[in-house]
């Protein structure tokens, strides 16, 4: 330990301890820009390029005070060392800093998409900027927007958040900066389109960046518009990790749980039939694990063409992942379609035809934390006749700029039930939500079918956690299974990695492209790295269920409902046209040329 | 599925390259002055290549890897002898104007004032190679080094 002051406040650090990092230890605020850390999560992005964390170190390791300022963020303690963080040299060059970002900057404050959760613009308030003194060239680049991000490389501050994110983090390599100098900008290889790059979409840089220079494409209007036609019937459906989310962008403390509220706020919007996601992770449960048991069995049968684990594929930021990095392996994921895209296709077709719908006429919105879920939604074989079975997908932060322009606080909602028949649910569907989450709901209810015997308990908590890449063993009645479970790209790389080496065996493995699971979503209000937010998220999410009267989704009655009426049996003939799917190579391949 | 098409002698010599450093991420900038060396400059097939054996992102090779700039001297000694010739005939020759880059990625035109040599005026330098007493008629022969 060392002993360091700062701001006349004495404390003891461990050595290694940035300026930074002690001050905050002390409870000193210093403004940050560019540095980024999501603890917990192994994610620290300190490139020292801002300057707006810049200290006057009044005495240095030789007793003699340091002539130039320090940045707080990759300036290391030493023992003795006296920091000022707020003396009028420091706020004085700290104001110069953001003045200078700011005349590279568009200040378009007013229609930028990140305005209101903009950290220079925070910056900008906070210091009391007024004017920008310097006036000179701005670097221009053109703007690009996939199906799921925007970005308009103009705002960009060079913090390189975004690709430390997609680099380290994710492992999906799509950004990093090029050109030099005043030239200089984050862009996929070749300054390619982010559609042409290995982008999967997961919109994690979109999550970590602190100005408007990646945002997520906006719907909003789209949905306004197909509401207002009043020859389309718009039903909407709500993922398990939206309803935990949606409250903090209503001033409640993160991990409150609206479920009921969003259900009445949605109707408020005009929405026909206000449906629930969770209703066909029950059926995604029902789907992959009649698979799961049939390549088990088919494998203990000793049928060595059977590809073991099985891997989730409700994600679909983990399926481009996959498609784009592990094209030897397109045949271990689960064939069944994501959730969402279950809904689509039971909704066009079974309700639509129930209804007597005619599916043009059918306008299908779904409100999720993700910005992959976009780009899914427009994948072709989710078409028909030119048609999706999923027209719209609203992030949870554009829901909540809907509903805030309806002049509705969704503190002030009545908590009302989903409509029925495909908003009924179970416990084992809302986990979905959280890491451990799917391969927990299926585990309840592969147990009971491959057993026949009830299962001895609902929680496994051996699942559950925030470690990257986990595993464990579930004793299925004598069988043993070995489940794997990775969130965050990296680790999912690793733990396949692994599998494909053969070092380790798995029955299952459960994959989330975002850290933390989908409460972590790229698609959920701004967490500004505060992992905090996401730990009580996912603490809502298992509330949520361990409060539903019924937690094994093949409990679910309309569920059962749905194989007796509709699909007949799961993975059966129908499931297989409706409820499954195929994937890509989408990898680079080397070919001989001449 | 994207496919990347170099001939066969092409793809072995980059492997051979990269083996001979342990296909290691951090050698990629030597891996490419080998490659560039043997072929003269790094078109996007080859990159992507270096990438995949080096397993690292191909954006993070293209951040590393920059076009040929080519910047012509108009200081006093180099502008009396007649750069400005050398600079027209570049710019027809590349189709391009001064700051931009030629859309194969390959050569930058910029200008700058002595470098230095003006007893070689009228001067270019490509990378950083000088080209001394250029003429209009030379520019030809001096992109085909990079071709």
């Amino acid at each position: 330990m060392i002993n360091v002051t700062i701001d006349n406040k004495q404390i003891q650090v461990p050595e290694g301890t940035t300026i930074l990092k002690a001050a905050r230890m002390a409870g000193i605020h210093i403004p940050t820009l560019c540095y980024f850390e999501l603890a917990g999560m192994k994610f620290e992005n300190k490139p020292g390029g801002c300057r707006v964390c810049v200290v006057e170190v009044v005495k240095d390791f030789n007793g003699r005070p340091r002539r130039n300022l320090a940045p707080a963020c990759a300036t290391d303690c030493v023992e003795g060392m006296e920091v000022l963080t707020h003396s009028a040299r420091v706020i004085n060059a700290r104001r110069t800093v953001v003045e200078l970002i700011l005349s590279d900057h568009p200040a378009d404050c007013l229609t930028c998409a990140k305005s209101g959760n903009c950290e220079l613009q925070s910056l900008a308030q906070y210091l009391g900027i007024r004017e920008i003194p310097f006036k000179g060239e701005q670097s221009h680049y053109r703007q690009d927007m996939s199906p799921s991000i925007v970005r308009d490389m103009d705002k960009c501050v060079m913090c390189r958040r975004c690709e430390n994110m997609c680099n380290n983090i994710q492992t999906v390599g799509a950004l990093s900066a090029i050109n030099r100098g005043f030239s200089a900008v984050v862009a996929p290889a070749f300054e390619q389109d982010l559609v042409d790059s290995p982008c999967v979409m997961c919109g994690q840089c979109v999550q970590v960046c602190p100005v408007g220079a990646l945002s997520e494409v906006d719907d909003t209007r789209n949905v306004m518009a197909a509401i207002n036609n009043p020859k389309k019937t718009v039903i909407v459906n709500t993922a398990p990790a939206t309803r935990v989310a949606l409250g903090e962008e209503f001033g409640m403390p993160a991990g409150t749980i609206v479920t009921g509220q969003m259900a009445a706020a949605l109707r408020r919007l005009g929405f026909d039939y206000v449906f629930d996601t969770d209703f066909t992770a029950d059926l995604t449960i029902m789907e992959e694990g009649t698979e799961l048991l049939g390549r088990i069995k088919k494998f203990m049968a000793g049928d060595k063409s059977v590809r073991l684990p099985i891997l989730t594929s409700c994600c679909p930021g983990w399926v481009n992942f996959f498609e784009h990095n592990f094209p030897d392996m397109l045949d271990v994921p689960s064939t069944a379609k994501s959730p969402m895209q279950m809904f689509g296709a039971i909704a066009k077709n079974y309700w639509a035809e129930k209804m007597g719908i005619k599916r043009e006429d059918l306008v299908v919105v779904s409100i999720m934390p993700c910005l992959a879920k976009k780009y899914e939604s427009k994948r072709k074989e989710f078409y028909k006749d030119g048609n999706p079975d999923i027209d719209y997908v609203l992030t949870t932060r554009e829901l909540a700029r809907l509903i805030k322009q309806f002049n509705l606080n969704l503190k002030d909602m009545p908590s009302e039930d989903y409509d029925d028949p495909l908003g009924e649910s179970t416990g084992a569907a809302v986990i979905f939500g959280a890491t451990g989450g799917v391969i927990e709901a299926a585990t309840r209810t592969a147990y009971e079918v491959f057993t026949g015997k009830q299962c001895p308990k609902i929680d496994f908590t051996e699942l559950r956690g925030m470690e990257g890449i986990r595993d464990a063993w579930v004793d299925f009645d004598g069988t043993p299974i070995h489940i794997g479970i990775a969130h965050g790209l990296s680790n999912a790389r690793t733990l396949l990695e692994r599998v494909r080496e053969g070092k380790e065996q798995f029955h299952a493995i459960e994959v989330m492209a975002c850290p933390g699971g989908c409460v972590g979503g790229a698609g959920q209000p701004y967490h500004h790295g505060n992992s905090e937010i996401i730990k009580k998220r996912t603490e809502a999410i298992y509330r949520e269920d361990a409060g539903k009267p019924i937690r094994k989704s093949h409990e679910n009655p309309s569920i059962i409902k749905l194989y007796k009426e509709y699909l007949g049996e799961p993975c059966g003939h129908l499931s297989h046209e409706l409820l499954h799917t195929h994937y890509f190579d989408k990898s680079e391949h080397v070919e001989i040329s001449e | 599925m994207a496919v990347i098409k170099l001939s066969e002698a092409k793809i072995n010599f980059i492997k051979d390259v990269c083996k001979s450093y342990g296909n290691k991420p951090g050698e990629v900038i030597n891996v490419l002055h080998k490659v560039q060396g043997e072929y003269g400059y790094l078109p996007a097939e080859v990159q992507e290549l270096v990438a995949k054996e080096l397993g690292i992102p191909v954006s993070r090779v293209y951040g590393i890897v920059g076009e040929y700039p080519i910047s012509v001297c108009l200081g006093t000694a180099c502008y009396v002898r007649g750069a400005e010739k050398v600079l027209d005939e570049l710019k027809r020759q590349l189709g391009i104007n001064v700051g931009e880059v030629t859309p194969d990625g390959k050569f930058s035109l910029t200008c700058l004032r002595c470098v230095g040599a003006c007893g070689l005026a009228p001067v270019i330098e490509v990378g950083d190679k000088v080209y001394g007493r250029m003429t209009p008629d030379r520019v030809k022969d001096v992109l085909a080094e990079y071709k």
